[in-house]
């Protein structure tokens, strides 16, 4: 278990004042001019050593992204944007940073900025998050009044200016070149890659997209150096992450924990356990509402890191874990999923526009159990059309639960449908004719 | 980019193309078929229909190959060519998939569609999709939509592969179609379902894939397979756009453009497109003679000889005007017929224009249509192609979107689909507007070009603007060897023609205002009308006018002969357009009733007169033709800067005055230019919904 000396967001629940006095003595904005005296290629290199890997759901290495940017800035200028849109349902960690810890974030972009040579940072944060998006301007307000950003930001020589951008509460504008678009003021749909933000992004100029988790814990990575980052998890899956667990527990909250921790662990420790106790666990979906779910008997020993929730066909995600108990109808569970990816889809390639609505129709006939069986496995089929065959990913987050549904409780569909024509014997009938 | 030949190995064949291919295009070098919907060469990369997946060995995922370039493709670990596979279980379970997907929602009802038989959609299904539906639900429906008075709209078949959304946005340069709302409620419409007004909008009904925007006019009207294709030149402009005429029987059931990259691409103007409706009206079918102040139809015989009788008169009380239409062999045959009686009053040039002259180059658009592309400075002055060649302004518009080329207008502020400067707007600003700045820009431009437009060649004071606008491109150097950047722009597509032909006055014989107004005080007493509709009529005074031509248009109502000739649809003529480009349009139908070719009546004519010209048949008077003017000889080819040798534009019209109003396109109404057009309803439909339409001003 993470001791409170490691934890990067010490007022992650608001019991401080989130203003920058007091944000100060928390340690934020300490020695920043100093981190930036050291140099990009250091910053960089300390990103890198410290393992961080994104933490907005792929997990790709944050050094090394930042490292992808042009080494010189040449005609266009570099920006950095910090991607606030936290739409992924179950996910709630960075609206919690930027109400009470908001000066990590600034601070965060500060040095991201300086070394990726971006001196304009572009908060596009979700638009449903107006309280959030108040708290962060107010912070942003701070930062000027007291010269750590804007015209030689923190003393050190470096113009930085940074933006609020409050999105319309699109789903698909979290996708990252979907929140360029947006942010460009076009209609908020993924673009093709290559070519990648870092080569063209907004405006088509060098562009970096973080999660701000990713940005907010740099500068407390770079102050305590990279050794103890990594130091934290296991390797490849190193240091804090900030947990968000709903669902059937006794006590649903967000933690800041060690990576590789349990979930049992997780579960019971901040939690208060599983509603019912841990046997009544049924399943639980581990990273946001669009990677698969894994039954109990997974749950028992898995730990929650990257590798080793890919391992079982699942994922991170945005580590926002989503506890159900026995209660739960697993089926109506993902049907109701899956509508939300049918609504939030873009519309703009063939398998996602077309392929999500025809699961979720199929799901809620299923949740019903007005279904063939052989239609289950014409599911799977179809989510397998859907799967990566899409311009962005919207289209697997939408598979992929049904995947890990027909995975692991295909039995409970079948179950259902049987039933369902049980109940009425004339379908039953008409389906042994039919056979 | 010779130099950036990269090694692929497609289907195990190893090919070599240019790093800057997209992987459908250098599949398709390879010999590989790639089905696709939303991919079109001529517009931006959307890869939204996933129809192109290609595998590409060591991708994670199958790619669209409509969207990455060959260079993006990483070699094997040890610097092997990079491996893309076009068929396989991978491909082709994604494809299969893909199509499933367009077609659950899709109503499947090719029966009644009319783009049955020439739907991609139709023929990729057939070859890539399934013979069964595992889809069970409810297909989606969705409301048509109104597009204006040519595209119908049967939404519920579109693919959302929004090719008519990006060709307005690029090519047409109006932003009016796009999709709304997001997901499967996607839909194109217009805004606030508007009438989509560009000139260019028909060309939406080619690009789409499936029967989703179809051709209004034209619906339920007949079966692709049905028709007839005549690959044929149009005539609404200058341009000579390469069009494929489609008939069935007697009747022109639509048209279509051909591919000509140095011409029109692929695109047609609307004007171009549906004015065949015009063909069928108004139409001139026998021959008349005014008889007690009413044309009475009459047989040919006397229709030829109460003709002949007026022409034999004293040649200099005789003249005669070419329209627009005209093909370059009946103005031959008119001419040599004028030549043959000694009648020197004789223009082709309806508009007055001061065009003509020694050298061939003074007339031509001699940068060739293709040499936009490359232009980096353009000078319009007083043209306004977006509506005298719609096609040519949307070529300017791609090489200022895609290129870097500059605009300067001198002429009327309107909106061209790009921006420009205004350096002035009459004669009276040439002097300030072509010196300074402009000239020494110009002069720097390794590519620069001025288009001379109608506006200011058929201004009152033309010669004088001429003139000065030739010493300019003198001064910038314009013209020399391997590029001549002085064009005209002509308006119609006879007038090239017939100025190499030198239908122009002999000597001191009178150009079009000196026959008007010979008509007028009683000096001329007969003139002979080839098709010439855009005269003031009123100012013939009380001559006896013949009229030749195929529509009763102006000309025809006040004509005391009327002679009925063929539609371009209906003869094999010769064009020259713009470029100096001869081309052949060919017959597709046979003239209406009792109406021949414009050059056989003439030819029937001058036997009626007992004065036959020597040439029985079109082969014999095109063999004449080259002979007599040898630019008539090569064939679909334009000169470009190499017929500009000894071109000196100083030379051009006649030092004069630099005064009067402001330069004008003499296109007031883009659907009713011509006589063909004024008789079309749907022509008529178009001007009245641009009418409706609130029409955003210039910039300016």
């Amino acid at each position: 278990m993470l001791e409170d000396k490691d934890r990067i967001f010490t007022n992650l629940y608001g019991r401080h004042d989130p203003g920058l006095e007091a944000a100060r003595q928390r340690g934020a904005w300490n020695g920043t001019a100093d981190i930036l005296s050291c140099g990009r290629d250091w910053i960089i290199d300390q990103v890198k050593a410290s393992g961080l890997r994104g933490r907005g759901g792929a997990g790709f290495p944050t050094g090394l992204k930042w490292s992808f940017m042009p080494k010189e800035v040449g005609a266009r200028p570099h920006y950095l944007v910090v991607n606030a849109d936290e739409s992924e349902p179950g996910t709630c960690k960075d609206r919690e940073m930027m109400r009470h810890d908001p000066h990590l974030l600034i601070e965060g972009c500060l040095v991201a900025s300086f070394a990726m040579q971006a001196h304009a940072c572009y908060i596009y944060i979700r638009g449903e998050y107006v309280d959030e998006r108040l708290a962060l301007e107010k912070a942003i307000a701070e930062a000027y009044q007291a010269g750590l950003v804007g015209k030689n930001a923190c003393g050190s020589g470096y113009d930085f200016d940074i933006y609020v951008h409050h999105g319309a509460g699109a789903y698909i504008c979290g996708e990252e070149t979907a929140l360029l678009e947006s942010l460009e003021g076009k209609k908020g749909q993924p673009r093709l890659k290559p070519p990648f933000p870092a080569n063209a992004g907004l405006y088509g100029c060098p562009t970096t997209v973080n999660n701000v988790e990713s940005i907010a814990v740099a500068p407390t990575i770079i102050r305590r150096g990279a050794e103890w980052f990594a130091g934290i998890g296991r390797e490849r899956n190193t240091g804090t992450k900030v947990f968000c667990i709903s669902g059937h527990v006794n006590k649903p909250c967000n933690v800041e924990e060690a990576m590789s921790i349990p979930l049992k662990e997780l579960i019971e420790t901040h939690c208060g356990g599983v509603r019912g106790g841990w046997d009544n666990l049924k399943a639980v979906i581990p990273g946001g509402s669009s990677v698969p779910l894994i039954p109990k008997e997974i749950c028992d020993d898995q730990i929650m890191d990257f590798d080793s929730l890919q391992k079982v066909k699942s994922g991170l995600g945005t580590a926002a874990v989503i506890v159900m108990d026995k209660s739960t109808d697993v089926v109506r569970a993902i049907a109701r999923i899956s509508y939300f990816y049918k609504h939030e889809s873009c519309g703009q390639c063939t398998p996602c526009r077309e392929g999500t609505g025809w699961m979720w129709r199929v799901l809620e006939r299923m949740a019903r159990g007005e279904a063939e069986m052989s239609e289950i496995d014409t599911l799977l089929d179809v989510a397998g059309q859907v799967e990566g065959h899409t311009i962005c990913a919207l289209g697997d987050a939408a598979a992929w639960p049904i995947q890990g549904l027909i995975r692991h409780f295909r039995h409970e569909i079948e179950d259902r449908i049987t039933s369902y024509r049980a109940s009425k014997p004339h379908v039953a009938a008409a389906a042994v004719a039919a056979e | 980019m010779s130099e950036d030949l990269k090694k692929i190995v497609v289907d195990g064949k190893e090919i070599e193309v240019p790093g800057d291919l997209a992987l459908l295009q250098a599949c398709e070098l390879a010999g590989a078929e790639i089905p696709r919907f939303c991919y079109h060469e001529r517009l931006s990369v959307a890869g939204n229909c996933r129809m192109c997946l290609v595998e590409v060995k060591g991708a994670p995922k199958p790619v669209a190959s409509c969207a990455q370039q060959v260079r993006d493709l990483r070699p094997g670990p040890e610097g092997q060519p990079p491996v893309i596979n076009t068929s396989g279980p991978l491909v082709e379970k994604a494809r299969d998939g893909v199509m499933e997907f367009l077609l659950i929602n899709h109503p499947l009802d090719c029966p009644i569609c009319d783009q049955g038989g020439e739907c991609d959609l139709q023929d990729q299904a057939m070859a890539y999709g399934r013979s069964y539906t595992r889809y069970e639900e409810n297909k989606r429906a969705v409301d048509n939509k109104y597009m204006g008075p040519l595209i119908k709209t049967i939404m519920t078949r579109c693919i959302q592969c929004t090719r008519c959304v990006r060709f307005v946005a690029e090519v047409a340069g109006e932003e009016s179609i796009g999709m709304v709302n997001r997901g499967e409620d996607a839909e194109i419409t217009t805004y606030l379902e508007a009438a989509v007004t560009s000139e260019l909008s028909g060309n939406v009904i080619d690009l789409c894939p499936v029967g989703a925007l179809t051709s209004k006019p034209y619906a339920f009207e007949a079966r692709p397979w049905e028709l007839e294709h005549t690959e044929s030149v149009d005539v609404m402009d200058a341009m000579g756009a390469a069009i494929t005429i489609d008939s069935r029987g007697a009747e022109v059931m639509r048209i279509l453009p051909r591919v000509n990259e140095e011409i029109n691409e692929e695109w047609i103007s609307d004007k171009t497109r549906y004015v065949w409706d015009g063909l069928l009206r108004q139409r001139l079918d026998r021959p008349y003679v005014r008889k007690d102040g009413r044309l009475v139809p009459v047989g040919w015989a006397e229709a030829l000889d109460v003709v002949a009788k007026k022409l034999s008169g004293p040649a200099d009380k005789i003249g005669a005007i070419a329209g627009d239409l005209c093909d370059a062999e009946s103005m031959k045959a008119l001419k040599d017929l004028l030549v043959h009686l000694g009648v020197q009053n004789r223009d082709c040039r309806q508009d007055g224009s001061a065009l003509g002259g020694a050298h061939r180059a003074g007339w031509l658009f001699n940068s060739t249509f293709m040499g936009i592309d490359e232009a980096q400075h353009l000078v319009l002055v007083g043209a306004n192609p977006r509506l005298e060649a719609p096609v040519l302004n949307a070529r300017i518009r791609k090489a200022w979107l895609y290129g870097d080329l500059k605009v300067s207008v001198i002429g009327e502020a309107a909106d061209l689909t790009y921006s420009y400067d205004r350096l002035g707007e009459g004669p009276g600003d040439l002097d300030r507007a072509l010196s300074g700045d402009l000239l020494s820009a110009v002069k720097d431009s390794e590519r620069a070009m001025m288009i001379v437009g109608a506006g200011a060649y058929a201004h009152a004071g033309g010669a004088a603007v001429l003139n000065r606008l030739g010493r300019f491109a003198k001064d910038a150097n314009l013209a020399r060897e391997g590029w001549n950047g002085f064009n005209v722009l002509h308006t119609a597509a006879a007038r090239a023609g017939g100025l190499d032909l030198g239908f122009v006055p002999g000597e001191d014989g009178k150009d079009t205002a000196g026959i008007l107004a010979g008509a007028q005080s009683g000096e001329i007493e007969t003139v002979f009308l080839l098709g010439a509709d855009e005269i003031d009529m009123s100012a013939l005074g009380s001559a006896f006018v013949i009229y030749l031509g195929s529509h009763g248009d102006a000309g025809a109502n006040r004509a005391d002969v009327v002679l009925p000739g063929a539609a371009y649809t209906e003869k094999s003529g010769t064009y020259v357009n713009s470029e100096g480009r001869v081309q052949q349009g060919v017959r597709a139908v046979f003239p209406k009733g009792e109406a021949r070719e414009d050059w056989a009546v003439i030819r029937a004519l001058s036997g009626a007169m007992g004065k036959a010209l020597p040439y029985d048949d079109l082969a014999a008077l095109r063999a004449r033709m080259v002979a007599d003017h040898p630019a008539f000889g090569a064939m679909d080819y334009a000169p470009g800067p190499a017929g500009a040798e000894g071109f000196d534009p100083s030379a051009l019209g006649a030092e004069g005055d630099l005064s009067g109003a402001g330069f004008a396109t003499p296109v007031r109404d883009f659907y009713f230019t011509n006589p063909i057009a004024r008789a079309s309803r749907v022509m008529a439909e178009c001007s009245a919904a641009k009418a409706r339409t609130p029409q955003v001003q210039a910039a300016e």
